[in-house]
């Protein structure tokens, strides 16, 4: 114990004195505190405004609808039917190989759904995005996941628009379909205008049209929570639909023509001749375009990349053929404008043709010849091979191929049709080029009955024969008339066809009005119960070789070998409306194959009520 | 001896008789900030925790039971708290032992003590009140200002509590006690000299801490807290999410249960140690103004009743408990605005939370004792 006395008054004064220091601490603290919280609220307000209005507001793009597509009547080709599918947000779901086989019990998954699922859920994408599972479910699949959606967080049942073709298999290669975008299409595609977007068109009207159809994205600002859950919209800019196209193209023709061909292999291309409006594209045989829309199966696909009929290939605009004796009323005018011979000529035909100084025989296709006396008209009726010998030789490639280039073959000349091949009109340097010879005289006999090099596609002997039906007066050939009710006009278009004596035109119509009319014609069989008058001209192409792959079957082999059947024609003579070029692979027969099926299609156009021709379907 | 006398003479001759809050032995003031303070935290509890009024219920029964605690103890003499001082201490150092030998806790932290598996309590709550009274009671003894042994013995008997709690490990809390009872020091008179010496030994202790004593989580929350940056969305996001609920209130705030940030749950804890932020998001800075103000008029009424005791040891733990309270709300809206490390401290009386209020409430009624025993 201290000496010393506790004096309590010394230390109460010790005490206030350190009761006003701590005062003046507290004070001092608390306006360290006061000044911290006004740099954040009054001086850093801003920024912090932003980063707390960043947190809350998300931008969610809404994808816009995809343009509708009608047919030149207004029958509905490519609608948007709302589709319910399954869609999984991965971030939400604890195991998900344990929901995907509860998903399995409920409604059943297939191997290739799963592993889309798994593969998409792998690849780069978004926080908190929904990835779908299973497309199209049905009522009852969409009652069994909503009973049980409590034990399933993360799993939603969505509604959204679904492509769908009402007219399936016989609009696939002019339609095209749009399906799943992949990652390859993402990295080209406008990321913002695609940002919503499942399906882009790969193929036909739907690729070729895409920007068109697409529309422009729309957004909505949400307020989501911390977890990424949208609580509420705040802004809303309508996504814009896409266009709509109203395309040239006929479904009742396209209909007739599909049944025409009985599935046979081959194809038509209706076109008329006044706008270039292709009115009908049929590539026989075809497949449903529906089946891509959510992703083909393997097996589906399979099936049909295997088929020998090729189903997936599209002969109208890729299919590349030799014309044969379609050509011949164009080179009849090449020769008529090149003045090597006239209307009055006749030569002899002794059933084949010979080349002096050449050992060769080039045959006419009738082994005893068409008589003494074969002018050009009937060159044209009887399909004269010996004629077209001789005026060709006199002609030569270098008169002859600038001719026909006017119609064009060898080119792509569509206005909207996409992937179309050119063909092959042949050159002197073409020959050079990819044959290393050169051009031969007997090389220019063949291009005078359209064998040898040349090759066309159905396309572009529609195109010509539009052309030729027009009178040399060009118009590409277009799918689309409208778009969003629009007429689509065509920008440049190549130089009409000159030729030195127009009234030609009119005297070679005559001549392959002969080719039908004519008890001689070659398409005689198509005169019975005409309603109209038809000028056309048959060819049949051979079978330059058989690829080693079609060798197994030897009944599909025999019926493979079989020479291609060709028809070009217009209607009526004096006035066309439609032209239209047929090939029917092996078809043997050009009149009695090819010749009727153009005759149905323009039956129909010509002949039928438009309101008639459309009680079928859907 | 004198003056306590003529006091008693002045206040008793006066010929009115007592009001309730004489009777009750409560500064009415004090009561009156105290009830303010809580009503608030209320409000902004209700807001922060999404208009869930379970929990606003659960606080009121928190509030209305360390309400009740601060009366009952305010009604003790302050001798019986010297007399306690010493036992309170043993059993609190008794009960830390055991807490690391035998508690239960969560997160890799021994923090509680289960008493025979009926109810869990935190003896570290009990240090908050024991230290400082065990402190005055220590240093009442001794002659003020202390001399150099005296206040060797008496960090003594801070540091072994403060490193007990350290070992749980519950850095916050611990120092939080060590500062409860140097405050009393402080206020007994440590001349300025040892408080110069004091610092230097701090600076000079910390980078020993970082390497010897501190946990990987608690060296986590000093470098979070120096760069919250650099984690954004680990240790990071509370300290960013909670600066930007504080700065987007404004001046004005986003209006009562307008606050994005908190009502969005993008700020974590906001019912507890973050509340100040969302009180900040929603009242702007005038709110968070005012607030401040609310606690130091509450300070500097505990400082005042502090100096009116009656003795020594009461006007040292009054004036280290008030200090301490201060001590509370200035490191959590100092972490909650970023210029502190995160520490798990709630806000005073605002935060939701039973233990914190009980602790907080008791120390009151001590305050409330001091005071209103001052005219015997």
């Amino acid at each position: 114990m201290s000496f010393a006395f506790k004096d309590d008054r010394a230390e109460k004064d010790i005490f206030v004195a350190r009761a006003i220091l701590a005062s003046f601490v507290v004070v001092v603290l608390l306006l360290v505190l006061a000044g911290r919280m006004m740099f954040l609220q009054v001086s850093q307000h801003e920024l912090y405004a932003t980063k707390s209005e960043n947190n809350r507001v998300q931008l969610k793009t809404v994808a816009p609808i995809r343009g509708l597509i009608f047919d030149r009547n207004g029958v509905l080709l490519a609608e948007n039917l709302p589709s319910h599918s399954l869609t999984l947000v991965p971030e939400r779901i604890k195991n998900i190989d344990k929901t995907l086989a509860l998903i399995d019990t409920l409604v059943g998954l297939t191997e290739d759904e799963i592993r889309g699922f798994k593969k998409q859920v792998s690849q780069y994408r978004r926080p908190y995005e929904a990835i779908p599972l299973k497309y199209q479910l049905n009522e009852d699949q969409i009652a069994k996941l909503m009973v049980n959606a409590y034990f399933m967080p993360g799993v939603q049942v969505e509604a959204e628009l679904m492509r769908h073709y009402p007219f399936g298999e016989e609009l696939a290669h002019v339609l095209g379909y749009v399906g799943q975008i992949n990652e390859k299409e993402k990295k080209r595609l406008d990321p913002i205008q695609y940002k919503a977007t499942r399906h882009m068109g790969k193929i036909g009207v739907e690729r070729y049209y895409e920007e068109v159809l697409h529309g422009k994205v729309g957004y909505q600002k949400v307020e989501t929570n911390a977890q990424g859950r949208i609580l509420n919209v705040l802004e809303r800019q309508a996504p814009i639909p896409g266009h709509n196209l109203v395309l040239n193209i006929d479904v009742r023709l396209q209909h007739e023509a599909m049944k025409a061909f009985e599935g046979r292999r081959g194809s038509l291309v209706a076109m008329d001749p006044k706008t270039g409006g292709i009115l009908a594209m049929v590539s026989s045989p075809s497949f449903d375009p529906n089946l891509f829309v959510n992703g083909i199966s393997y097996k589906a696909y399979n099936g049909l990349r295997d088929s020998l009929d090729k189903p997936l290939f599209d002969r109208a605009t890729r299919g590349q053929y030799p014309p044969g004796s379609t050509m011949k009323p164009f080179i009849g005018l090449g020769f008529l404008d090149a003045g090597v011979t006239n209307w009055q000529e006749e030569i002899s035909d002794p059933g084949f043709y010979m080349l002096e100084n050449d050992e060769r025989v080039y045959r006419d296709w009738k082994r005893t010849g068409h008589g003494e006396h074969i002018d050009l008209r009937h060159a044209i009726i009887q399909s004269c091979d010996t004629y077209f010998y001789e005026m060709a030789f006199r002609t030569g490639i270098d008169k002859l191929q600038p001719f026909l280039q006017q119609f064009g073959f060898g080119q792509n000349t569509a206005f909207d049709v996409g992937n179309a091949l050119p063909g092959l009109l042949p050159t002197r340097e073409w020959k050079k080029r990819y044959r290393n010879r050169a051009w031969y005289a007997g090389d220019t006999l063949n291009l005078g009955l359209g064998q040898g090099f040349m090759l066309v596609t159905p396309l572009q002997l529609a195109t010509a024969t539009n052309v030729y039906a027009a009178k040399g007066q060009w118009q590409r050939a277009k799918l689309v008339q409208y778009v969003n009710n629009e007429l689509l006009l065509e920008e440049e278009k190549p130089a009409d066809v000159q030729i030195r004596n127009p009234q030609d035109w009119d005297k070679m119509n005559r001549a392959m009005e002969g080719v039908i009319k004519h008890y001689l014609g070659t398409a005689k069989g198509l005169q019975r119960d005409l309603k109209y008058t038809i000028a056309g001209k048959t060819g049949t192409a051979q079978i330059v070789g058989i690829k080693q792959n079609e060798l197994y079957d030897s009944k599909a082999l025999q019926e493979r070998q079989r020479d291609h059947a060709l028809f070009m024609t217009f209607a009526p003579v004096e006035d066309p409306q439609i032209s239209v070029a047929v090939v029917v692979e092996n078809g043997e027969s050009a009149g009695g194959t090819a010749a009727p099926i153009a005759r149905k299609v323009m039956d129909m156009y010509l002949n039928t009520p438009v309101t008639e021709g459309l009680t079928y379907g859907r | 001896m004198a003056g306590d006398f003529i006091r008693q003479l002045d206040d008793s001759g006066m010929g009115r008789g007592k009001s309730i809050f004489e009777r009750l032995r409560l500064d009415g003031i004090m009561l009156g900030l105290l009830l303010l303070l809580s009503i608030t935290g209320l409000f902004v509890l209700y807001s922060a925790s999404g208009q869930n009024m379970t929990m606003v219920y659960r606080q009121m029964t928190y509030l209305a039971l360390g309400f009740f605690i601060m009366l009952v103890i305010a009604q003790f003499h302050p001798r019986w708290f010297q007399l306690a001082a010493p036992w309170m201490y043993g059993v609190g150092i008794i009960a830390l032992i055991l807490v690391l030998l035998v508690g239960v806790g969560a997160k890799g932290a021994q923090r509680w003590l289960s008493v025979f598996g009926v109810f869990r309590f935190q003896p570290s709550e009990i240090m908050k009140l024991a230290v400082p009274l065990m402190v005055a009671w220590f240093m009442a003894s001794r002659l003020m200002p202390p001399t150099f042994k005296t206040i060797a013995q008496a960090l003594l008997l801070i540091f072994i509590p403060t490193l007990l709690v350290m070992k749980q490990p519950d850095l916050g809390t611990s120092l939080l006690i060590a500062a409860s009872g140097i405050f009393v020091l402080l206020f007994a008179g440590l001349s300025s000299r040892w408080i110069m010496l004091a610092l230097l030994v701090v600076l000079s202790v910390a980078p020993m801490m970082w390497y010897g004593v501190m946990h990987d989580y608690q060296k986590q929350r000093v470098l979070t807290f120096l760069d919250p940056e650099s984690d954004p969305l680990g240790s990071g996001w509370n300290i960013i999410q909670s600066k930007t609920a504080i700065g987007s209130g404004g001046l004005e705030g986003k209006g009562w249960q307008q606050g994005t940030q908190s009502q969005l749950e993008f700020l974590p804890e906001r019912h507890t140690d973050f509340i100040i932020a969302v009180f900040a998001e929603e009242q702007g800075f005038i709110g968070v103004f005012m607030l401040l103000l609310l606690y130091m008029l509450i300070v500097m009424r505990g400082i005042y009743m502090a100096a009116k005791a009656r003795d020594s040891f009461s006007r040292l733990v009054g004036g280290s408990l008030i200090v301490t309270f201060f001590i509370y709300v200035f490191v959590n809206i100092g972490m909650v605005s970023g210029i502190l490390p995160v520490v798990g401290v709630p806000l005073a009386l605002i935060s939701y939370g039973g233990t914190s209020i009980v602790t907080l409430m008791a120390a009151f009624g001590v305050l409330m004792s001091v005071y209103m025993h001052r005219k015997l």
